[in-house]
């Protein structure tokens, strides 16, 4: 199968490209904050760790696995090696998803180490669900980045893309809650403006209802809410997978 | 990793001696700076919950406890004798509402308000989160009704306020349902009613309590039914009241 080897071929560059140690640095400063928290806490010790720990260690895998895509594409289009893939008896579509199927398993991988010491905090059922809900994420962000590196000529502007996109997926939520306030203004500027948000909630996947630290705090989700949310994951994946592809094709050797 | 590079040996020492200068230099510079600290500081307006929702970019559970340690660190040190008299309740108020609201299932805020800032030897202050924890309790009695059992003890023992001891008392008994809520919570408004001598009301209370069928452990309602014949044993003897 040439994708495995091309998405084998993603997952010993993060090896040799060190990958791990930036992993177990972010672990680390995880394990760090949790002690340092647990002094400060004056109830909630566990809780408040468990929290914080889950934030700083979500928010690390996805800016490593990020920057590692964008990074990894970037050099091979910079070093021609690009080209010379192209010349290979592989259709555009095997190189595409080849490369993407390594990034997801990267992330899964990511997903399963950063997962282990919330085990210290949180009961096991909840910590799996975090980190299968994490893995997805991951998914959706190596193929987003994949996309950017793809698409736009520049590292910096790939990964500010990249950066850009989930940050406002994350915070969509809550500038909806805002614009339908109880305090809007009911005019016909406000309104436009609350369609315009809206509108581009559209266009955005729900990162704000995946991998949830209440889950690890108060129990874990209801099962049907759960997979609708992975589901809707998996479609946005889809989504940017088959945008990378159709602009891949596209694409002059 | 590896890269190819020169020994350490082979650079000239004015690039080591430019080094050791800019890094002395940065640590002179924090030195005789001051450590930012926010004990004497005057605590800033909240910021609304939407605010602070927007600012947690869908971490609501820990941005909620980062901003309830935050808002610990105010007025509050070893040289400070008496921790939180200066803070502005109103504004303390607003933030731990709004911390509320960024996650309804932390304890944490109203326990702070509890067993922290309500323990203010500044009366009008005490009141103020008081109110707050009674307020707020609605919202979730039983999840809540340890913070407003408190709130009870101290209006009654620090403010020495027993109307407003049993009105909070009787919040917890009535509104608070849960099986984990303890015999004690449940039944203080009975005895604040007897502090305020008002011993008909606390049998009457007792009685009713019994006779609901709400108390279900059989060595609750064997303590009730003692303390309701002590009751009604100085009701019959007037000078006992």
């Amino acid at each position: 199968m040439p994708a495995l080897i091309l998405g084998r071929l993603v997952l010993v560059e993060a090896r040799r490209g060190g990958l791990a140690w930036l992993a177990a640095a972010a672990l680390a400063a995880g394990i760090a904050l949790s002690a340092f928290l647990t002094q400060l806490a004056i109830t909630e010790s566990r809780l408040l760790q468990a929290a914080v720990v889950a934030a700083l260690l979500r928010i690390s895998a996805v800016f490593l696995l990020a920057a590692q895509v964008v990074a990894s594409v970037r050099r091979e289009i910079d070093e021609r090696r690009l080209e010379l893939m192209l010349a290979l008896p592989l259709s555009r579509t095997v190189q595409y998803l080849g490369r993407l199927a390594g990034f997801v398993a990267l992330g899964a991988i990511l997903a399963i180490v950063f997962a282990l010491p919330l085990l210290l905090w949180a009961p096991p059922a909840a910590v799996v669900a975090w980190a299968l809900s994490l893995a997805f994420e991951l998914a959706l962000v190596a193929a987003a980045a994949l996309f950017f590196a793809m698409t736009l000529g520049q590292l910096v502007s790939a990964l500010g893309a990249t950066a850009g996109l989930y940050l406002l997926a994350r915070s969509i939520g809550a500038i909806q809650a805002i614009a339908a306030g109880p305090l809007a203004e009911d005019t016909l500027v406000h309104g436009l403006a609350r369609r315009a948000v809206d509108a581009v909630a559209l266009l955005l996947p729900a990162l704000d209802r995946v991998t949830r630290t209440e889950w690890l705090l108060y129990g874990t989700p209801d099962g049907r809410a759960y997979l609708s949310l992975l589901g809707g994951m998996l479609i946005y994946t889809a989504l940017l997978a088959a945008a990378g592809i159709f602009d891949f094709a596209r694409r002059a050797a | 990793m590896t890269r190819d590079e020169r020994a350490l040996r082979e650079l000239p020492a004015w690039l080591w001696l430019a080094l050791a200068l800019a890094l002395a230099v940065q640590l002179a510079w924090r030195v005789q700076e001051a450590s930012p600290s926010v004990r004497a500081a005057d605590l800033p307006p909240a910021p609304s919950a939407a605010a602070l929702r927007l600012a947690s970019f869908g971490e609501p559970e820990a941005a909620a406890r980062v901003a309830m340690l935050y808002l610990q660190a105010f007025d509050y040190g070893g040289a400070n004798a008496s921790p939180y008299r200066r803070l502005d309740y109103g504004r303390l108020v607003d933030w731990l509402s709004a911390i509320l609201a960024l996650d309804p299932r932390s304890d944490y805020p109203l326990f702070a308000a509890a067993r922290v800032y309500a323990e203010n030897p500044d009366p009008a202050k005490s009141r103020l989160i008081l109110e707050f924890i009674y307020r707020e309790f609605f919202a979730d009695p039983d999840r809540r009704w340890a913070s407003l059992a408190h709130a009870a003890l101290l209006a009654k023992h620090q403010l020495r306020d027993l109307p407003l001891a049993r009105r909070y008392a009787a919040a917890v008994q009535r509104y608070a349902r849960s099986p984990d809520v303890p015999l004690w919570a449940r039944q203080m408004e009975v005895f604040i009613l007897e502090d305020m001598n008002e011993l008909d009301a606390a049998r009457i209370m007792l009685g009713g309590m019994l006779a609901s069928g709400a108390i279900r452990d059989a060595d609750e309602a064997r303590f009730l039914r003692q303390h309701l014949e002590e009751l009604e044993r100085r009701l019959a003897s007037p000078s006992k009241r």
